[in-house]
């Protein structure tokens, strides 16, 4: 199998899914003369030509729009915003237009769009740059939110998002698109609303997504070495909807979980989690269920600062020791 | 053909169409009239925004297009929704929350939609619908098509960056969309004049290097012809074109505000009814001889018994079926 960047990963889904279906076109800024703010877009714009590839003004709020639009019009739009933190612009076109015109329609206009592009923070970009939106876009029905953590995940993922018949929303990160691995070629699709367990457990569960499943896979590893505890790492991939059997199933095995993520605590996703395991692994759980989060602070740019702010392998180890009574 | 003949068949072929406009807004005047009844008896609920005094607005613009080309619109869109064809029982079954509404009673007044009749809806947000009039313009390019779209909203909503960003947007992509104000002074109980720097909606065009043009709203023929011209524009060449349309609402913003009082006064109102675009094109078929009083009264009770009928059809129309809460909320 080919190893591949998670950028990519993306490139091959997008391009694969362009090649299949004349009505998906890409629109966004920086993505077709520059090739991407993030070169996800590399080589498309040659190859699809600027009716497919559409470099856009600095117009959040209008091109979601014209996306929207073009989708009640029967295309497959791709949006793609330079991070979710410009997208804060364009809530009014996602949650207001994208969220609800098939509600609102009686059935009569199904939404099939991606947003797409960074989400979280990256490094020392200070604190308009460095936010993590899943908790709110997670919120909102009508809409479907993925967050891949891996190159295999991002190709799979997007290719099903841009299948799908509703608005998705795909977490990328600035910090995972260099990463590495394993990705199937052609036709790979991962179905949006199914967990994946990225390492097997026995003692305790480690819940995760995107950015924060390598932080996850790290504490597991300095947890079989220090303390020689067996921990799980479920990966949620997708937030909404949220594989409920997956983070059930896991929890009812070791009976005690840390979630984690890169927003914030309050209304997070991890809050989300905690009510599914207390609803369906109640009488399962040997102890509370802790999570590791953001500081609850704008993010910080001075870097030791930052480092703090930010989830990391110890606090979720420090976390994983205490559910385990190990302190 | 002789000549006499062709301009008398041309003449007919006029008068047929003026007849029509005239239909249509009795149409909206009265299905308001009711609206405005069905409110008041709590049969309609939410926000309720009538279309009393810009009837000439949406009659004239929408006789300019095909049936194939797309339609959306504000929150204040039950008389486009009419035109473009959605059964006054439908309409008014959406005002009533019915199952048989055009929005199966999910969507009310401000959310009309009909896939089939390309109306696009019915949305709430202030300029939250522009860009997306402009969406359904890329669409039709993309595709190869020859159809528009017309974008309406009110003037308030020129405030709003949506209404900036897509202009631009429209203009540097060429897409073939109307964007229709419908300048009816005050966005709710606010003067233009007290909120806008530029109170000419047209002059913003020239920003957007897109044409432009500024019509008397409560002359149907004039919007007619107006909208003909952007249309041709739109059609032939994928140039968007601004409409500022002058119109007046006599009504309150929406039917829990008041006609008049602290921001406008009863005589303005008055003075605006002087110009009703009914009374004005009523006239206008009269002297021309192509219509009587008795055909104009035969006209009126033909609509006001279409309108009586649509609330017979909404009255006795279903609820939703408690199932329906959440259906519709992701498709397949």
């Amino acid at each position: 199998m080919p190893t591949l960047t998670y950028r990519d990963a993306l490139n091959q889904a997008l391009r694969e899914e362009m090649q299949r279906d004349a009505n998906v076109f890409l629109m966004g800024e920086e993505v077709g003369v520059y090739q991407g703010a993030y070169k996800v877009s590399r080589g498309l714009l040659e190859e699809f030509g600027p009716m497919r590839v559409v470099d856009t003004p600095i117009a959040e709020l209008g091109f979601a729009g014209i996306g929207v639009g073009a989708a009640m019009a029967g295309l497959r739009p791709v949006i793609e915003f330079m991070t979710w933190n410009f997208a804060v612009l364009a809530l009014d076109q996602i949650v207001n237009s994208a969220a609800k015109l098939l509600y609102e329609s009686g059935g009569q206009f199904p939404i099939p769009i991606v947003f797409r592009g960074p989400n979280g923070a990256a490094l020392q970009l200070g604190a308009q740059h460095s936010q993590a939106w899943e908790g709110w876009l997670s919120h909102i029905p009508g809409l479907k939110v993925v967050a891949p953590a891996t190159p295999a995940d991002a190709k799979g993922l997007l290719k099903s998002a841009i299948r799908d018949n509703n608005p998705v929303i795909v977490l990328e990160g600035e910090m995972l698109y260099n990463t590495k691995g394993e990705v199937p070629e052609g036709e790979y699709v991962v179905p949006i609303g199914r967990a994946d367990v990225k390492r097997a457990g026995r003692d305790v569960t480690l819940i995760c997504h995107s950015k924060t499943v390598a932080v996850a896979l790290k504490a597991a590893e300095q947890l079989a070495e220090q303390e020689r505890v067996s921990a799980e790492v479920v990966d949620l991939r997708s937030l909404r909807p949220l594989d409920e059997a997956a983070i059930t199933a896991s929890v009812a095995k070791t009976n005690r979980a840390v979630v984690i993520e890169e927003g914030w605590t309050h209304c997070g996703i991890g809050a989300q989690v905690v009510d599914v395991i207390q609803r369906e692994a109640f009488d399962h759980l040997d102890a509370p269920v802790l999570r590791v989060t953001q500081a609850d602070v704008p993010m910080p740019y001075n870097k030791q600062l930052e480092r703090l702010a930010k989830p990391s392998p110890d606090k979720v180890v420090a976390a994983a020791r205490r559910v385990l009574y190990l302190d | 053909m002789t000549t006499a003949t062709a301009h008398a068949q041309k003449d007919q072929a006029q008068a047929e169409l003026e007849r029509r406009m005239l239909r249509q807004m009795l149409l909206i005047r009265h299905f308001e009239e009711k609206a405005a009844e069905a409110y008041a008896l709590g049969k309609i609920g939410g926000f309720c925004h009538l279309y009393i005094g810009q009837e000439a607005v949406a009659v004239g613009s929408l006789a300019a297009l095909r049936d194939d080309d797309y339609v959306i619109s504000s929150y204040r869109e039950h008389g486009q929704a009419l035109v473009r064809g959605i059964s006054a029982g439908a309409v008014m079954a959406e005002l009533f929350g019915k199952a048989t509404g055009c929005s199966k009673g999910k969507g009310g007044s401000m959310h009309l939609f009909d896939a089939e009749k390309r109306f696009m809806g019915g949305h709430g947000i202030v300029g939250g619908h522009v860009p997306l009039g402009a969406g359904i313009g890329f669409a039709i390019k993309y595709k190869g098509g020859d159809q528009v779209c017309i974008c309406y909203f009110g003037e308030a909503a020129v405030n709003i960056g949506a209404f900036h960003e897509t202009l631009n947007m429209a203009s540097v992509y060429h897409l073939p969309v109307i964007f229709c104000c419908e300048n009816n002074r005050y966005g709710m109980g606010t003067a233009f004049e007290r909120v806008a720097a530029v109170t000419d909606v047209a002059e913003h065009a020239c920003s957007y290097d897109m044409a432009a043009e500024l019509v008397n709203g409560m002359d149907a023929l004039a919007v007619y012809a107006a909208t003909q011209r952007a249309v041709e524009r739109a059609r032939k060449g994928g140039h968007p074109t601004l409409l500022e349309v002058r119109t007046y609402r006599y009504m309150g913003h929406s039917m829990s505000d008041p006609l008049h009082g602290v921001y406008r006064t009863k005589d303005e109102v008055e003075e605006q009814k002087k110009r009703d675009p009914i009374s004005q094109l009523a006239l206008k078929l009269k002297e021309e001889g192509a219509l009587d009083q008795a055909g104009l009264d035969a006209l009126d009770a033909e609509v006001r018994a279409e309108v009586e009928e649509a609330v017979k059809f909404a009255d006795a129309s279903p609820d939703p079926d408690s199932a329906e809460l959440t259906t519709h909320v992701v498709a397949d």
